[in-house]
């Protein structure tokens, strides 16, 4: 059986980890290349690496430190951040990436994930959403969460999924950053109706989160998550055993 | 010095990257001399298995992987690459592939019970189905390996080496007969079990 697995997200500017984190044996808490090593050897299923640079020179470094963790970290890689058109998946796909996640460029050209689909294969397209509830509806937000779109989520994912996606992350709004755990009605919701992986984000708070996850959510294949696994509030290591003795299949 | 047989599909830099982390020579080629010079072969790739084949045969590589085999050489296919070394495939319309296993790459979605996904994302143990398979010496007992794929093969017992559960189908991980070998799952992203099937097969005398 295929395991759930564990993914940390790492946010980079300029080819530098925002908000460095200070592990021991990291030396130098703001190189990605360090991080990505440290997080494969404790035991994370894939790494993604968010760029959030706005420069061209910004971005260069980024495809710099990308190929250069490809070529030292052998777990996938998936790769997200100002992906708006073709030419952005090649530019990371030709630097390492295995995955490549499309967000507010899915919204601004809807033929975008298609386009890619059919041109590289669903396997390394994911579709990113951002939902927050308005309205008593999930609504798509883009632009890191600053602009509502026309889109409704689950109707989103779905047209994502036969457009060709071959994973989505859930990213939800109401539940990031609180700490209370994952967004359990709405990733049940998009469950209910794609039948490709969904990565779930946005909210985890503890080691329990998880296992709620899992338990109340079974179409979920993986949690994302950045602070908790940075700031060493989660160990991964503990966090995949612990969800092992509760009954959870997890690489090790 | 291994040959990786570059013909525009995929993401090379981690196969290319676990080589040299092991010490191993490689090389990145599409040039048939340098695969013919090669003492082995990695065939990998992504994508569509037709597309696939295209490219293999407009970039005239199809007879020189014919001749490695033929002179004994270990040839080695992962994921797309793997799938090619059967006699064909269902993906998009019927194709013939290289017919170096007997076989045929099949629609995973069609044999899954309802409500399994397709893809077959993520990582899943590796159950070896015969004794002494000689990629798997060093990684230990039913490793986690990484996929990512929507066909499989089938018919393929003859060279069945190595097998994952999913949706109760055991599907074909490792395949090999004589000095062909084929990976489903991709090694280069396997972490150490992985690394450690390259290390085995940069070690095979076929």
């Amino acid at each position: 059986m295929i395991t759930k697995r564990i993914i940390p997200c790492l946010d980079i500017r300029n080819g530098r980890v925002v908000k460095g984190v200070n592990f021991q044996g990291v030396r130098d808490v703001d190189d990605p290349v360090d991080l990505a090593r440290f997080y494969n050897a404790a035991g994370a299923d894939e790494l993604v690496f968010y760029d959030i640079t706005a420069s061209f020179e910004g971005r260069a470094l980024f495809t710099d430190v990308l190929a250069k963790t490809a070529r030292e970290v052998f777990i996938p890689l998936t790769v997200g951040g100002s992906i708006n058109e073709l030419s952005d998946f090649e530019r990371v796909l030709r630097s390492g990436a295995d995955k490549v996640s499309v967000n507010s460029g899915a919204v601004k050209n809807p033929d975008l994930v298609a386009q890619a689909a059919k041109k590289y294969g669903s396997q390394c397209v994911v579709l990113s959403m951002d939902v927050k509830r308005v309205d008593g509806a999930y609504r798509i937000f883009t632009k890191g969460g600053r602009e509502m779109s026309q889109y409704e989520a689950v109707s989103w994912a779905v047209r994502g999924a036969e457009n060709g996606a071959g994973e989505l992350v859930v990213n939800s709004m109401d539940t990031d950053g609180v700490r209370r755990g994952f967004d359990l009605e709405l990733l049940d919701a998009i469950c209910a109706r794609v039948n490709i992986p969904v990565i779930a984000s946005g909210g985890a708070g503890c080691m329990e989160d998880f296992l709620t996850l899992f338990r109340s959510v079974p179409g979920v294949d993986a949690g994302l998550a950045a602070s908790i696994f940075h700031f060493k509030e989660i160990a991964i290591a503990d966090l995949k055993q612990y969800l092992i003795e509760n009954g959870i299949e997890m690489r090790v | 010095m291994i040959a990786v047989v570059d013909y525009g599909v995929g993401n090379l830099f981690s196969l290319a990257g676990s080589l040299s982390v092991l010490g191993l020579e490689s090389i990145v080629t599409s040039d048939p001399a340098q695969i013919e010079a090669a003492d082995r072969v990695i065939l990998p790739g992504v994508g569509a298995f037709g597309d696939a084949v295209d490219k293999l045969r407009s970039l005239n590589l199809i007879p020189v992987l014919n001749r490695q085999v033929e002179n004994g050489k270990p040839l080695m296919g992962i994921c797309l690459g793997m799938q090619l070394l059967f006699e064909k495939s269902y993906e998009f319309g019927v194709h013939a592939g290289l017919g170096f296993l007997k076989g045929e790459i099949c629609p995973l979605a069609e044999d899954l019970p309802a409500g399994f996904k397709v893809p077959q994302m993520g990582w899943n143990r590796l159950i070896a189905v015969r004794e002494n398979e000689p990629l798997l010496r060093y990684a230990g007992e039913k490793p986690y390996v990484y996929y990512v794929h929507s066909f499989y093969a089938k018919g393929c017992e003859d060279s069945l080496s190595a097998v994952s559960e999913y949706g109760g189908l055991a599907v074909p991980g490792l395949v090999h007969k004589n000095n062909v070998f084929g990976a489903q799952f991709h090694p280069e992203k396997s972490g150490e079990a992985g690394l450690s099937m390259l290390r085995a097969f940069a070690e095979v005398t076929a």
